[in-house]
């Protein structure tokens, strides 16, 4: 007569042993699938143990009121009725005690991937041509014009968006020129368009998402987090979220400390997101079409003060820039200063200002902040021996830090002195005038930073 | 529809059709696919009893008529997308059950080529948008999925699950504004198992019938019979048809009931055994379709090869499952990000 094991179950992720507490067949009982056959103690909780298999119980192996019973031992023997039901194979022996793990691919003792970064889409910075000055919010409205001409799956959905023309004015004449159905006003539910827009993205459309401004992309930043994120890797690369998440970061003018944060570092944290921050016009231009071309979720820092500002970029309809390339603003040879977004422009006037003191600083424009790009970085610093990282947002787990870590781990031995930071006083930001601009970067803050390294 | 304070599955409301209104091809079809789950699930929770199924683990059984009864009244190309408790809706979608069990088992040949195990699925080819560990977050997703349909006017309707605990999320009624605001094609199926991890419905919700959460929007609502899956087909057809039509998103609160804990490490203290007995016993959605088709004329000689076929699918997924090596190492770096496009 074949028979068939009933092992001690496991009944939560963590049981190893239990107590057989209670038989409640008895041997020569008949048995069908789901029938309560015993009650076991763990640790936590007393839980019912049921049938899978059919047949008649033949022998019960440990009786009612033994401890320390181990997971996978064998407690009773189910003799199969008629038609052999068939047996489950006994387990496959299965690591059970930890097996040493050959260690993971990683490069500078960080588990990161041993690949290098994905290939650009082009060379950084070829030479575009002719170039005019527009400011960063024409930028943004025209590439974003451009894109959905390109492409009828892209679509821009926000808050304002299309009849208000944008709280910033970003999306002025959008609505006009691709109609409600692609340029699409949503009541104030960030949580709830985000996770619409993100749906619509796995199911194979782009969206723009703007948000009015990041402060509010907390209410949603599960739904970047946990859907749009990790989703592809969850599904073994079968889903994709082509989505970009626009809009205003950082401190503005005066708006207090809820209106003013600088998220940089909480998403540039996360794997499965990639992470822009544009300075110039043409930052924002290159950049914010090929975030919108990107596969993955992008999120796309703007600044509110950089809206009004103008800068020369190119005409040329084909230009797009490359993400995860940095660019060197100003070349130099005493000192690296590394910013994104609107701390460009304060390491700029801080290099103006440390020339006229003799001191030639190198200015890096990260332009991405995930996946960053290492080797441009460590080049630079490789040149300089020295470094001073510029950003608005918090120095506690900041992108300061991180590229501090990097520079440290990749080129040491370069080094002539700390690596150095000029970042956001860890502090809510106030609204009285003076108290904020103690609170955030300023070039003077940077030209005494620098000159602390010499 | 009337408001009722009525919310204990098995007790068929109005509009309930009886199984006998099912075809005996539809009966077939829905024994199959509610047998299919049932002892899948049985068997899962016994691979996870012998350590080969990991971390957490949510079964379906006493919940099977619902995604077997939706799934009848929908067409290729409509979407899917529920909770973590999805086996069973993989399943009644028609993915295979040796790539469900697989992905249990955390195995190579999983759906998720074992990255994303029992909560974390997805099938592309069938529509299947997964499998979310995040209650309520899949509420969202899918209103955004019925957004693409109406972007693309498709015609296609995606259908949105989620349990009476997550309709207790704020997140669940930005949709439902979003979704009547857009008329967005999306069936809501709220699957009221009774208990929202360990706390009753009515120690989570001051609604006292959760199918009128929509009234506030416009959004039709009815209660269902979630453990008569006739009574579910003919709800999902109305819905579907609502849907499709172009008028907006449906409701549907299916009543049913889990036998088994919230997940595979919950005693169910919260809950007397009598009760989850009386429920088995008198409301089996299994029992009472079988008893419905032998009723109608078929005969236990129709009906055992059914059970024998299920049997050897779920013993094959099983085996399966066990012997599909483990991932390879280097899958660990894969599919965090997509390829850059070409050219650009």
């Amino acid at each position: 007569m074949a028979t068939t094991d009933i092992l001690m179950p496991a009944l939560s992720p963590t049981m190893t042993e239990g107590k057989l507490a209670k038989w409640l067949k008895q041997v020569g009982d008949a048995v069908a699938p789901g029938d309560v056959i015993a009650e076991i103690e763990t640790d936590k909780a007393t839980m019912e143990v049921e049938a899978v298999d059919e047949g008649k119980l033949a022998e019960i192996l440990v009786p009612e009121g033994t401890e320390n019973v181990a997971v996978n031992a064998p407690i009773a023997r189910l003799a199969a009725n008629g038609a052999a039901t068939a047996a489950p194979q006994p387990p496959t022996p299965q690591p059970a005690a930890p097996q040493p793990v050959a260690p993971p691919p990683h490069a500078n003792g960080t588990l990161r991937p041993a690949a290098p970064p994905p290939a650009p889409l082009a060379a950084p910075d070829p030479a575009w041509g002719a170039t005019r000055a527009i400011t960063v919010r024409v930028a943004l409205r025209d590439a974003m014009a451009a894109e959905m001409e390109r492409d009828p799956t892209v679509f821009l959905i926000g808050e304002e968006v299309a009849q208000y023309q944008g709280a910033y004015k970003i999306s002025e004449g959008l609505l006009d020129r691709f109609g409600p159905k692609r340029v699409i006003d949503t009541p104030i539910t960030e949580h709830g368009f985000t996770g619409l827009a993100i749906g619509a993205a796995m199911a194979g459309l782009r969206p723009i998402l703007e948000f009015m401004t990041f402060n509010f992309a907390m209410q949603a930043i599960d739904q970047i987090i946990n859907s749009a994120a990790k989703t592809r890797y969850m599904s073994g690369g079968q889903m994709a979220c082509p989505i970009v998440f626009r809009g205003p970061n950082g401190a503005a003018a005066r708006v207090g400390a809820q209106h003013s944060q600088d998220y940089a570092s909480w998403y540039a944290h996360i794997p499965g997101l990639k992470v822009v921050a544009p300075w110039s016009a043409a930052d924002a231009f290159g950049l914010l079409r090929a975030a919108i071309r990107d596969p993955n979720p992008v999120i796309f820092l703007e600044n509110e003060i950089l809206y009004g500002h103008s800068f020369d970029c190119p005409t040329d309809p084909d230009f797009i820039l490359p993400i995860g390339r940095a660019k060197i603003e100003r070349p130099g040879t005493h000192v690296t200063l590394v910013g994104y977004g609107i701390t460009v422009g304060t390491a700029m006037q801080a290099a103006d200002l440390l020339a006229a003191q003799g001191i030639e600083a190198e200015v890096l424009n990260l332009r991405t902040l995930r996946p960053l790009d290492l080797p441009t970085l460590l080049d630079s610093v490789k040149k300089t021996s020295r470094v001073v990282v510029v950003e608005e947002g918090w120095p506690v787990c900041g992108i300061g830090a991180e590229i501090i870590a990097a520079v440290t781990e990749g080129c040491w031995d370069w080094l002539d002195a700390p690596p150095a930071r000029v970042h956001g006083a860890d502090v809510p930001l106030p609204y009285a005038a003076n108290l904020e601009k103690l609170a955030l970067p300023q070039a003077a803050h940077v030209v005494a930073a620098v000159k602390g390294l010499f | 529809m009337a408001a009722s304070t009525e919310r204990k599955p098995g007790k068929p409301p109005a509009k309930a059709a009886p199984s006998a209104s099912l075809s005996q091809s539809e009966m077939r079809q829905a024994f199959r696919a509610m047998l299919l789950i049932r002892r899948f699930e049985e068997r899962a929770g016994q691979l996870y009893g012998m350590g080969l199924i990991g971390g957490f683990c949510h079964l379906y059984i006493g919940q099977e008529a619902v995604v077997t009864g939706v799934q009848l009244a929908l067409e290729d190309g409509d979407q899917v997308i529920t909770s973590y408790r999805d086996h069973g809706h993989m399943l009644a979608c028609g993915m295979q059950p040796r790539g469900v069990m697989a992905e249990l088992t955390g195995r190579r040949d999983g759906y998720s080529r074992g990255k994303g195990g029992s909560m974390h699925m997805f099938s592309r080819e069938k529509n299947f948008f997964g499998g979310h560990g995040i209650v309520g977050a899949q509420v969202s997703l899918g209103t955004g999925i019925g957004f693409a349909n109406h972007y693309r006017g498709n015609n296609r309707v995606c259908v949105t699950y989620f349990g009476e605990g997550a309709s207790n999320q704020g997140q669940v009624y930005e949709s439902f504004n979003l979704a009547a605001l857009m008329k967005l094609p999306v069936v809501y199926v709220i699957e009221n198992n009774r208990y929202g991890m360990g706390t009753s419905v009515d120690r989570a919700s001051a609604s006292r019938n959760l199918a009128q959460n929509g009234a506030p929007w416009g959004i039709p609502g009815d209660q269902v019979d979630g453990m008569d899956v006739a009574a579910v087909l003919a709800a999902a057809r109305r819905a579907v048809a609502h849907c499709r039509a172009g008028n907006g998103p449906y409701l549907l609160e299916m009543l049913t009931y889990r036998y088994r804990g919230h997940s595979m490490s919950d005693p169910a203290k919260y809950r007397t055994r009598d009760e989850v007995a009386k429920m088995r016993a008198e409301h089996d959605p299994i029992d009472h379709l079988r008893a419905a088709m032998l009723e109608a004329g078929l005969t236990e000689a129709d009906i055992k090869p059914i059970e024998d076929e299920v049997k050897q699918i779920v013993q094959d997924a099983a085996e399966f499952a066990q012997s599909s090596p483990e991932p390879d190492p280097a899958e660990l770096w894969t599919d965090v990000l997509a390829p850059e496009p070409a050219g650009g």
